[in-house]
């Protein structure tokens, strides 16, 4: 751990090939991750989330662009390098049903890192590894011959994210990591989450559609509408002083669990669905759903950056914003 | 397109023909559901009263597992028996128990008098038929309509809902439609026979945040057009707090709360509401350390002696231990199944 802020930009257009044409499942993104640091990305279904983060894991090969860890661009990595930062960039998945292999004990997936990364953990060391992560997710290490039909949805998840820790890794990308889960365990998750970012200094990329979670758990957001971001900013700069309109409407559509606030607080409903990405609309990429609208907004793609009305001032307002017509609006506090 | 929305407040139920004795449009008395399986007797439903007038919307809040589903199919009908089994309780529509219905007389109210949207709108709807034939289905079963009578009215109930070019679509099979839009037609299907009372389980669960605001807006529209009672059957408590009148909080199978909405998020007079409701993220604010409830929902195998929420409960005493706690009054129109809710309440 030599440089203390790292470095990862990253920039991608990604056109998967398909025989009628091509959808744009991600479209040009850019963000930096820091270390410690929790990054949290929200976005409707379709929005291309977790195609960043199977691009980030190299799951998925980008088809432009970059991404860089530590200065180094893993997406032009190949064998051993490649596996070198596979190690330290860790995945915990949606569905803890489907994540876990119900043939293999707890020991043997937690442990099956190991088996590709032999340097972390000898062979004879390795029980006594998984038994250790057990116990660091909360776990009681005795569990380690017993199958995942025989835990609960909370507990897999723990274990989820226990095999995620394995090789010790400095980046974790947690998709949807608690939506699977009653209310009562997802607090649960999230704090023990939240432990673990500060025990291990790990950094995270946390993605999710429940916008108060991500609220909770991140530094910094970025909002994602048909493949690209269109603001992003600390937790503070979206959700109290968002500038794009679809943020605004995306707040306000969360309902908050506050029976007097529902007569105070201002409703955008957007009307009609999200296109498809595989044909986007001209321009930005949200102005079909949009109430701010003009023609401007057909004819030229609004960049990512600070608002030029915004960048003189200090306020929360000046993060970037992809929206020719950006203001600020509050729509979470009545 | 923008919408500034005040939900009105108090809707006055119209004048409309109650139960023979004058009461609320669905009640349910001591209602108990077990299942019985290999491992033993599941008791999924445990003496759960409660009942939804005209006009009113009665949110069903818990966990999976906590019987709020169960309770909702009972009351439809639709439990499969075995193995379920219904040992005790009532169901009472417009004063008459459905429980003790023949199977003829059950089918005459269910989809006309109560109807019952799902989840999972994709696998509630037959992919192989389109879905202007199984909208119109219900008027060619239920009112003997033709086949094109029917089509007809599929097309003026997708208009309804506002499901944009309703002509040209009525043909497209389910795939053919997103998420939302498919929600829109399980309303639609529901609104059909214009029923007195809808029970919705978890209808926007499925959905996007922002086709969820559409979808909930305009089932509370069309509740108060035809002065619909609604059940709506949910763990999330923003949409609860949203929409809801009042509210029935279950765990295993019991319901440990009962209050009017502003009551329960206000002051909530049973632990288990009180860590549900800290345990949550908030929107408006950035919390510190989520509080979380220890432990997990019971198996319904075997449900804790006493309280069944005594082994989660940082209150717990030797009484929650050793006695079941009976729903108690605790204000008129509020209920709390704690021994100590009078603590609960007053901290």
């Amino acid at each position: 751990m030599r440089n203390l802020v790292k470095h990862f930009p990253l920039t991608q257009g990604v056109l998967f090939k398909r025989q009628i044409g091509a959808v744009k499942a991600v479209d040009g993104v850019s963000f930096d991750l820091y270390q410690g640091e929790t990054l949290g990305i929200v976005g409707e279904s379709g929005c291309g989330k977790s195609t960043v983060a199977k691009l980030l894991m190299t799951l998925e090969t980008a088809t432009a662009g970059e991404v860089f860890y530590k200065g180094e661009d893993i997406t032009r990595l190949s064998g051993r390098a490649l596996k070198a930062v596979r190690r330290n960039i860790q995945m915990v998945f949606q569905d803890p049903y489907t994540s876990l292999n119900p043939r293999m004990t707890v020991g043997d997936i937690i442990g099956e890192p190991f088996d590709i990364h032999p340097e972390v953990a000898p062979k004879g060391d390795r029980r006594r590894r998984v038994q250790e992560l057990l116990d660091v997710v909360g776990l009681n290490p005795e569990y380690i011959n017993r199958y995942p039909h025989q835990f609960s949805g909370g507990q897999r998840q723990r274990i989820g994210i226990a095999r995620g820790l394995a090789l010790n890794p400095e980046i974790i990308i947690c998709d949807e990591p608690v939506s699977a889960l009653d209310v009562s365990v997802q607090a649960q998750v999230v704090n023990l989450m939240e432990k673990l970012q500060d025990e291990f200094d790990l950094s995270y990329v946390f993605i999710a559609h429940d916008l108060s979670i991500v609220r909770h758990i991140s530094d910094r957001v970025g909002v994602m509408y048909l493949g690209r971001f269109v603001e992003i900013g600390t937790d503070e700069q979206i959700y109290d002083h968002p500038t794009h309109p679809y943020t605004q409407a995306l707040l306000s559509a969360v309902p908050v669990p506050d029976p007097e606030a529902r007569d105070g607080r201002e409703r955008i409903i957007l009307a009609g669905d999200v296109p498809s990405p595989a044909n986007p609309p001209s321009g930005c990429r949200f102005r079909t759903r949009c109430w701010k609208a003009q023609a401007r907004c057909a004819e030229e793609v609004p960049l990512l950056a600070v608002p030029t009305r915004f960048a003189a001032s200090a306020s929360p307002a000046a993060h970037e914003s992809a929206c020719h017509f950006a203001e600020e609006k509050d729509v979470v506090h009545a | 397109m923008t919408t500034v929305e005040k939900k009105s407040e108090g809707r006055v139920p119209a004048p409309r023909p109650e139960g023979e004795d004058g009461g609320p449009l669905l009640e349910v008395r001591d209602l108990h559901v077990e299942f019985h399986t290999r491992d033993g007797v599941a008791k999924a439903v445990n003496g759960v009263s409660y009942s939804v007038g005209a006009g009113e919307t009665l949110a069903v809040l818990g966990e999976s597992g906590s019987g709020k589903s169960v309770t909702a199919q009972a009351i439809m009908g639709i439990l499969d028996m075995p193995p379920g089994r219904i040992p005790r309780g009532e169901v009472l529509f417009r004063g008459r128990d459905m429980l003790k219905m023949s199977a003829e007389e059950r089918r005459r109210i269910r989809g006309r008098k109560i109807a019952m949207i799902f989840q999972d709108a994709l696998s509630s709807l037959n992919p192989v038929l389109s879905v202007g034939y199984q909208l119109g289905e219900m008027f060619r079963v239920h009112e003997g309509l033709s086949r094109k009578e029917a089509r007809a009215k599929a097309i003026e109930l997708m208009d309804r809902v506002r499901i944009p070019a309703a002509k040209e679509r009525v043909g497209d099979y389910p795939h053919q439609f997103s998420g939302g839009m498919r929600q829109r037609i399980m309303i639609a299907m529901a609104l059909a026979l214009e029923p007195d009372l809808i029970i919705a389980d978890e209808p926007t669960t499925a959905l996007d945040v922002t086709v969820q605001a559409q979808v909930m807006d305009l089932l509370a529209e069309l509740q108060r057009e035809f002065n619909m009672g609604l059940i709506l059957i949910t763990h999330d408590l923003g949409v609860v707090a949203d929409v809801a009148d009042k509210i029935a909080v279950m765990y295993a199978g019991r319901i440990v709360e009962t209050a009017p909405v502003r009551e329960l998020y206000g002051s909530p007079a049973h632990p288990y509401t009180r860590g549900l409701l800290d345990s949550i993220p908030r929107l408006d604010r950035k919390g510190q350390e989520l509080y979380a409830i220890k432990g997990l929902p019971p198996n319904l195998l075997k449900v804790p002696t006493g309280c069944p929420f005594n082994p989660r409960c940082p209150q717990a005493q030797d009484i929650c231990r050793t006695d079941i706690p009976v729903l108690h009054d605790v204000a008129p129109g509020r209920g709390s199944a704690c021994h100590f809710w009078k603590e609960t309440i007053g901290d």
